[in-house]
């Protein structure tokens, strides 16, 4: 059995308790859109301010298990201040972590996940897979709505 | 109490597994039951000797499996007190047969402006149905609410008939455990006329059912929440209801007569069974019906009653006021189906720290969003109990839970 101690490590714990980014934008011009995840209920928004090919500012808002609003604390640290290049390259390689192979198949970027590498283990309970990508999927919804 | 339990807990062979080298605890019946041996042993026996198609062949093993198909559908008949084996309509689950009502009596039976009530503690089975039907038909859906305690609130029931040409809920939700008074819906709703749909998915596999007693016109149920398998389920409906509606799909057995101009619909039940029925699962379900009996469900029901008393009575005193149970706070006025919350940790994570223990619990918004929204929650934990259970289940849930604190608790 994997262990409890691969899932909720302290850092995932510590963005539960303490969520960052946590709120919402103006919108126009920000953007915001809202993930669902359909077998626990969980839900993200997603608030993206883009400019010059930018993510200038980023909010979460939502509710739903450690996992997905852990991940999504940590995605906005992750993608604030980051080209839209840099934050595909950061999400094909996070969902690689996940064993999530994405379109093309080519082998994910080696990309610094900081924080986000504290959900490793996360790959090791595949009902909670979905959890984890909640936000990401969201995050791209939002960038893709950008008038 | 836990005499039931130590007898019948021997006749179902999963549960003398181990989940990572600890004893299963399973508390997830209300989503399906465990299958007791006699009913694998009756499924096996019909596929090893008896084999064949029904209502076709002329020879001995298709008479045989024929015949196995027709004495269970009289097992159930006297299971839920019905008139005659023509009023049970064999369908792949209860979901099914509430869209064969939906379907079927609903599209001939209910214009544009006709108003049907639900509740606010639907299953989706008993919500989606009738939101195609509304977009398809513009027929209007209205709502039973909730009062604090999780029990329908019929003080404005009067009011909410107005107009309405059925009414379909829940016998026993699988969320709250609430067990509405259904006979007085039910001629509340006789007394202008609509039809009463029963959602008996939770109610059947666990209190004595009579359809008579309950006045229903229709209900519906599952076969894998009783100690049946998966993939076969009832609808009962009045005969006369029945032999009004025009047939669900269209195929084989369903009819008496085919020709390039049209077909002429067989006799009921067969006008709503389409295609080869699922035999081996009619055949275990009769299994699993027997085995109830044998049980008696008066026994079923005061074991799950009284199991249900010791859970609320036990988590409340260990856990206190981090533990929050939803639904009806007196055992009698509910199932053993118990939603709760645990501090502010999401389902998801109690059912994780909980699956270490090899306690088995649901966790999600149990296919009820509606009422979810009601409870101001977006999912729960749910812990549901069955003839298997004992009070040292529910003392093993009870300490699982303690470890949730540990991990979850204020830092
Ligand atoms: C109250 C209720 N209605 C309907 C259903 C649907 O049952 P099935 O999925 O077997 O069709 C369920 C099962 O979860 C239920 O609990």
């Amino acid at each position: 059995m994997p262990g409890l101690e691969d899932l909720y490590r302290e850092i995932v714990l510590d963005h539960y308790r303490n969520p960052r980014n946590r709120g919402e934008l103006p919108c126009p011009p920000a953007t915001r859109a809202e993930g669902f995840n359909p077998l626990c209920g969980d839900e993200v928004v997603v608030y993206t301010d883009l400019a010059d090919g930018v993510v200038r500012d980023v909010r979460v808002g939502g509710q739903g298990c450690s996992i997905s609003q852990s991940t999504a604390s940590m995605m906005s640290v992750a993608v604030k201040g980051r080209s839209l290049e840099e934050v595909e390259k950061l999400e094909r390689s996070f969902k690689a972590m996940m064993s999530i192979v994405t379109d093309g198949g080519e082998v994910a970027p080696p990309v610094d996940l900081g924080d986000l590498e504290a959900l490793r283990g996360v790959v090791k309970f595949p009902v909670r897979i979905k959890c984890a990508t909640l936000c990401w999927n969201t995050l791209t919804e939002s960038l893709r709505d950008q008038p | 109490m836990s005499d039931l339990a130590a007898a019948t807990k021997t006749h179902f062979p999963l549960l003398a597994r181990d989940v990572y080298g600890k004893q299963i605890v399973y508390l997830d019946s209300a989503a399906t039951s465990q299958k007791p041996q006699v009913v694998l042993d009756a499924m096996d026996a019909y596929y090893r000797t008896a084999n064949a198609n029904v209502h076709r062949g002329a020879y001995h093993i298709a008479d045989i499996a024929t015949q196995a198909m027709e004495e269970a559908r009289a097992k159930l008949q006297h299971f839920i007190g019905a008139a005659s084996p023509r009023e049970i309509i064999f369908c792949r689950n209860a979901t099914e047969a509430v869209n064969l009502v939906a379907h079927s009596w609903g599209r001939s039976n209910l214009r544009e402006g006709d108003a049907v009530l639900l509740t606010h503690m639907e299953h989706h089975a008993n919500i989606v149905p009738w939101h195609m039907l509304a977009a398809e038909r513009g027929i209007e859906l209205r709502w039973l609410p909730l009062d604090d305690d999780g029990r329908l609130d019929l003080r404005h029931l009067d009011r909410l008939l107005d107009g309405v040409r059925l009414v379909a809920f829940s016998a026993m939700s699988n969320v709250l455990g609430t067990i509405p008074p259904i006979r007085r819906i039910a001629d509340a709703a006789h007394e202008r006329g609509a039809v009463v749909l029963l959602d008996g998915a939770q109610y059947v596999p666990h209190v004595p059912t009579d359809v008579t007693e309950l006045g229903c016109d229709f209900l519906a149920f599952s076969g894998h929440k009783m100690c049946g398998p998966t993939g076969i389920g009832v609808l009962w409906g009045r005969e006369k209801l029945l032999e009004a509606m025009p047939p669900f799909m269209g195929g084989g057995e369903m009819i008496l007569n085919v020709t390039t101009e049209g077909f002429l619909p067989n006799e009921l039940p067969w006008k709503f069974e389409a295609g080869t029925p699922a035999i081996a699962e009619v055949v275990g379900l009769g299994a699993a019906v027997d085995y109830l009996r044998g049980i008696g469900m008066e026994a079923v029901r005061r074991h799950d009653t009284s199991l249900t008393a010791y859970a609320l009575r036990t988590l409340t005193e260990r856990h206190g006021d981090v533990l929050t149970i939803h639904g009806p706070p007196e055992p009698a006025a509910r199932g053993g189906v118990l939603s709760f919350e645990y501090g502010d940790v999401h389902a998801h994570d109690i059912s994780q720290v909980l699956d270490t223990h090899a306690v088995c619990v649901r966790a999600g918004h149990h296919c009820a969003k509606p009422l979810m929204r009601c409870l101001g929650v977006v999912a729960t934990a749910r812990a549901s109990v069955y003839i298997y259970n004992d009070t040292a289940d529910i003392d093993q849930l009870s300490e699982a839970l303690d470890r949730v604190g540990d991990l979850f608790g204020p830092q």
